[in-house]
């Protein structure tokens, strides 16, 4: 379908207030008070010219061009920075407006290329369409004089160039980097007539402060700022609005195409979670597509150590369905199971969960969402009735205190950090618990007012302790309280976290936080107005995962911070499609909705969809299919777009589970790393090539379009659908809307979802029900989903995983802006320009105790394993305390992760263990070890002469 | 066997019977601070509802066994649970 694109208004809309009424061009009109007249004239179908201004960006008033007339007034005011006024008569057309924009434009194009029909915004450029609404027939003041036409060109950046001798210094792009994305990278050096776009302290945009989001590039109304793509392939000609397929943000771009080459992806100004912005991901790092190491054709194998051999896809999917039912025949009907995955669509999750269950008659399903926010869906269904966050993204901007936890949005979740950023640069306060100062503690315009730099492992004592100061200085809202909670479990809660062993003073010692700073955190929290916390895999990924959710609910529910704007409890997701894995039935206790496999009325409703029976007990956990695997009781998995033996933690144990596996299917774009230990490839599509829905972190569903045709022949269900019919179990679905049709029919909090549903609506935010038919932006408005909001006891266990004399520092780990989980995409593109390797960041003291210098090859051991990287020293990170992230095979953070993990989830405990750091000479054994491993075992068979 | 797992290299991964028993201890702890009835009760329901059939039958063997290392809760939880 054709989705048309709110036009550009000029400038963004005022607040809502009363109407007025006025006149442009004789044609009477009426307006929102505040609006601009060049916004008002062109929602009335009149178009100002304009170069300076644009709807994302606050009104500016220097391109001089908007000018209008208004009678009884002097002079010819720009129409965006005047407001509309009730009775005002405005003129947009007259002589003396005709004679001032041409020569405004005159000057514009005395010093600016003739190259239009050899440029590459040729076709859609502003300045060009400018020139032609004013008419501009002739520049009297020739090119001859002094201009900027030989100015060199900055290519430094990747995926766009800038031009200086095309920008007509609008400023349009600095404002962006300013107002939207709220990096500042940018400026206008120089003078007058010197007056040139910079970044940083002028230095080329590579090297500069710039993130590379694109939104100057979106802004530019030339030439200047295009994307390296539309220069080298030309402009589309036609577009699609799709989702992005990184973060749980869940950004909406227009695909825009050369028939099926896609030329670059420009964020959808429509789009509801991210409102016209985007990241250096989404808005350029999808060249994985077409990478060369991209796998296109099934393959098989006998054993591990044999080549791959190249087969058809019939052969690949027969020789699969016959070993997972030769397995089950001999090691019984529960020696196989399945993993879905965040990265892949609702409907392709909702496939793989039914294949398990249906298809392989268990219910080992599960997915990676197991390894990140599995402690969300248990605390927050627990606490407030519902596994998903409690607000939409909007809600930031009417949030007065921002508490961040164990979360780093710039890096993580940019687009929403942008949002966030805007907010608080508008007074809203910050608090900031994290082991690292993360970017948001300080950044231009912002510094955080309180940032508890909790010790890795503690988040409860943290949380606990601030509940404590609420309750025992009085901060609790009572009549919130005494209406939405369960009264007995609140004061059992109240008289718990009194006690003087959770207070400040007594829990600071255990978690590295100064009981003063905690004090006035808490009490800016419960004081400070609509407060929304924000948390991260910085609270899940802990033996206290689900502990800490709940103690985070606790919070908000105290002081009557759920449901109502600026409030909230939300988590962010860290894939594309967290919430909607989780919400399709993946984990295996439960089918779609949250509904635990137990209860018998809603496993005939699936058995009647569905015509099989279904097991009533809940399935394994991947952990726990791991060391079924190696106890030999586990045989078969199938592996939906997931690398357990990059991304999951403990690496031997779960090679040594893979190892010992007769069937392990690997279901990807690429042979990663988890494929090492298959035996059947199954080539994947990418969001590019498929239809579905990803549901992001504030529940929105969204379309994922096709764009072009799946290079590897199918697209993700239809693999699916392929292995199931093979095992036995018949699905016929020729579209996944049949699917989502499907969903919509048996899970309740989806009922009112359509494919025909979300075009009309651009997205919905489940639940979708007959009492809410539009979707639910912000839930537990009037009351809580499970009744009553439960305060759950949150007693601070230390984790087992302890430092001590052989391992005496903390490492916690994370991810970084211009890479994506395991990195399997990112460093396929040229995001890696930014992040070439994994790095360990150590405080200077303790790189000095061990002699380590900046740049220096360490020796990372933990219990687990040892891996060796380079140093970054930088004070970011407390004493006591190192950093990495995970997103590079070779480095193999997760070789030193532990098995620990949350006490109700199984969710790893990522963010703790305890290493040594030693000067190293390069990579260690294992990993050169590692590295010839995985060289051999992606071999592919030479391929028999036709 | 895993080829890239030599012999030597330092390993936390216990048997699966002595992970089992971690982890009901982990539930246990969880529950602990509630009163004894409904710390029982609570992580008998938890096992329950998330531990699949195999690995429930292995904690209550275990426990039949001795249930060497199971925390009073945990014990407990576990002589509680149906099947």
């Amino acid at each position: 379908m054709v989705i048309t694109e709110t036009p550009d208004l000029g400038t963004p809309a005022p607040r809502a207030s009363g109407d007025v009424t006025l006149t442009i061009d004789g044609k009477t009109i009426t307006a929102s008070e505040g609006t601009s007249i060049l916004r008002a004239a062109k929602l009335a179908g009149t178009s100002i010219p304009k170069l300076c201004a644009t709807d994302s960006l606050k009104a500016f008033g220097s391109c001089r061009l908007c000018l209008v007339e208004i009678e009884g007034r002097a002079g010819t005011p720009a129409s965006c920075t005047t407001p509309v006024a009730e009775g005002m008569v405005v003129h947009t057309q007259t002589p003396t407006l005709k004679r001032l924009r041409n020569g405004v434009m005159e000057l514009y194009i005395s010093d600016h290329p003739l190259d239009c029909l050899t440029c590459a915004a040729n076709g859609d450029c502003e300045l060009q369409d400018v020139a032609g609404a004013v008419g501009l027939r002739e520049v009297r003041y020739g090119y001859a004089g002094e201009n900027h036409l030989a100015d060199a060109k900055d290519t430094s950046n990747p995926y766009f160039t800038y031009d200086p001798a095309k920008c007509i210094v609008c400023s349009r792009c600095v404002r962006a980097c300013d107002e939207v994305q709220g990096t500042l990278a940018l400026t206008i050096a120089g003078r007058g007539f010197a007056s040139r776009v910079a970044a940083s302290q002028d230095e080329s945009f590579f090297t500069s402060e710039c993130v590379s989001c694109g939104a100057c590039v979106q802004a530019c109304p030339t030439a200047t700022l295009t994307e390296s793509n539309v220069i080298e392939i030309g402009q589309p000609e036609h577009s699609v609005v799709t989702t992005c397929g990184y973060c749980g943000v869940g950004c909406t771009f227009n695909a825009e195409m050369r028939g099926e080459e896609l030329v670059r992806m420009v964020p959808f100004k429509d789009g509801k979670a991210n409102h016209g912005h985007s990241c250096v991901k989404g808005r350029f790092a999808w060249g994985y597509a077409t990478h060369k190491e991209r796998i296109l054709k099934p393959m098989i194998r006998e054993r591990t150590s044999d080549p791959w051999r190249e087969v058809s896809w019939d052969e690949a999917i027969g020789h699969a369905a016959s070993e997972f039912k030769r397995i089950q025949a001999k090691f019984g009907r529960l020696s196989v199971g399945g993993i879905t995955s965040s990265r892949c669509t609702n409907e392709e999750t909702f496939l793989v969960q039914k294949l398990v269950r249906a298809g392989f008659h268990n219910n080992n399903t599960d997915t990676c969402a197991r390894v990140c926010h599995s402690p969300t869906g248990y605390g927050l269904k627990t606490t407030f009735g519902t596994s998903a966050g409690t607000q939409d993204f909007d809600s930031v901007d009417h949030a007065d205190v921002i508490m961040v936890i164990g979360a780093n949005p710039t890096d993580g979740h940019p687009v929403f950090a942008s949002r966030m950023k805007r907010r608080l640069r508008a007074g809203a306060r910050l608090i900031v618990i994290d082991p690292r100062r993360i970017d948001l503690v300080r950044m231009p315009h912002i510094e955080a007012d309180y940032h508890l730099p909790v010790r890795p492992g503690a988040n409860v004592a943290v949380l606990t302790a601030m509940a404590h100061v609420i309750v025992t200085e009085g901060l609790v809202d009572q009549a919130y309280v005494a209406e939405r909670c369960d009264l007995d479990a609140f004061y059992d809660w109240a008289a718990f976290v009194a006690r003087p062993e959770h207070s400040p003073e007594a829990t600071q010692g255990a978690s590295g936080v100064p009981a003063g700073d905690l004090r006035a955190a808490a009490r800016l929290y419960a004081t400070g107005g609509p407060a929304a916390i924000y948390y991260g895999l910085g609270v899940t990924e802990h033996s206290q995962g689900s502990t800490a959710v709940m103690a985070i609910a606790n919070l908000a529910m105290a002081t009557g911070n759920v449901g109502k704007p600026g409030s909230g409890v939300n988590p962010l997701r860290g894939q594309n499609n967290v919430q909607g894995a989780c919400d399709m039935g993946s984990f295996p206790h439960e089918l779609s909705g949250y509904r635990h496999i137990s209860d018998a009325a809603t496993r005939r409703l699936f058995e009647s969809d569905w015509g099989v029976t279904l097991d009533e007990e809940p399935g394994l956990r991947i952990p726990n299919m791991l060391d079924a695997a190696v106890d030999g009781q586990f045989k078969g998995i199938y592996i939906q777009g997931e690398d357990i033996l990059q991304s999951d933690p403990n690496t031997h144990h779960v090679a040594s589970g893979l190892a010992n596996m007769e069937c392990v299917v690997v279901h990807d774009l690429f042979l990663n790393e988890t494929a090492l230990y298959a035996h059947v490839f199954l080539p994947g599509s990418t969001f590019l090539e498929k239809d579905g829905t990803f549901t992001n972190a504030e529940r929105r569903i969204q379309r994922v379009r096709k764009v072009m045709s799946p290079r590897n022949g199918y697209e993700d269900w239809q693999i699916t659908q392929l292995l199931s019919n093979a095992l036995g179990y018949p699905m016929a679905y020729v579209h996944p809307s049949q699917i989502m049709d499907e969903i919509a029919r048996l899970t309740p909090s989806f009922a009112g979802v359509s494919y025909q549903k979300l075009d009309d609506a651009g997205s919905l935010q489940w639940p979708v029900t007959g009492a809410a038919p539009e979707g639910t932006p912000v839930m537990h408005v009037q009351g809580f989903v499970r009744g009553k909001g439960l305060f759950v006891l949150t007693e601070y266990v230390a984790t087992d995983e302890k430092v001590g004399p052989r391992f005496p520092l903390l490492l916690t780990t994370g991810r970084i802006l211009s890479q994506y989980n395991v990195g399997a995409q990112t460093r396929r593109t040229d995001n890696a320009l930014w992040h070439e390797e994994d790095r360990l960041e150590i405080h200077p003291s303790d790189a000095e105790d061990r002699g380590v210098k900046d740049g220096d090859w360490v020796k990372l051991t933990s219990r687990a394993g040892d891996t060796s990287l380079r140093a970054l020293i930088t004070d970011r990170v407390a004493p006591g305390v190192v950093y990495t992230t995970f997103h590079h095979p070779l480095t193999q953070a997760n070789v030193v992760t532990t098995d620990y993990s949350d006490w109700a989830t199984s969710c790893p405990e990522y963010k703790v263990t305890a290493v040594q750091v030693s000067p190293s000479n390069g990579p260690t054994d294992w990993q050169k070890r590692y590295e010839t491993f995985a060289h051999d075992h992606r071999a592919l068979a030479a391929q028999p002469t036709e | 066997m895993n080829d890239l797992d030599p012999a030597g290299e330092p390993h936390i991964t216990t048997t699966t019977e002595e992970r089992l028993v971690y982890m009901a201890n982990q539930i246990a702890r969880f529950f602990a601070s509630q009163p004894h009835e409904a710390a029982v009760a609570g992580a008998a329901k938890h096992l329950a509802d998330f531990w699949d059939p195999s690995m429930r039958q292995r904690i209550r063997a275990h426990l039949a066994g001795g249930g060497e290392g199971l925390n009073p809760i945990a014990r407990e939880a576990v002589a509680a649970l149906k099947r």
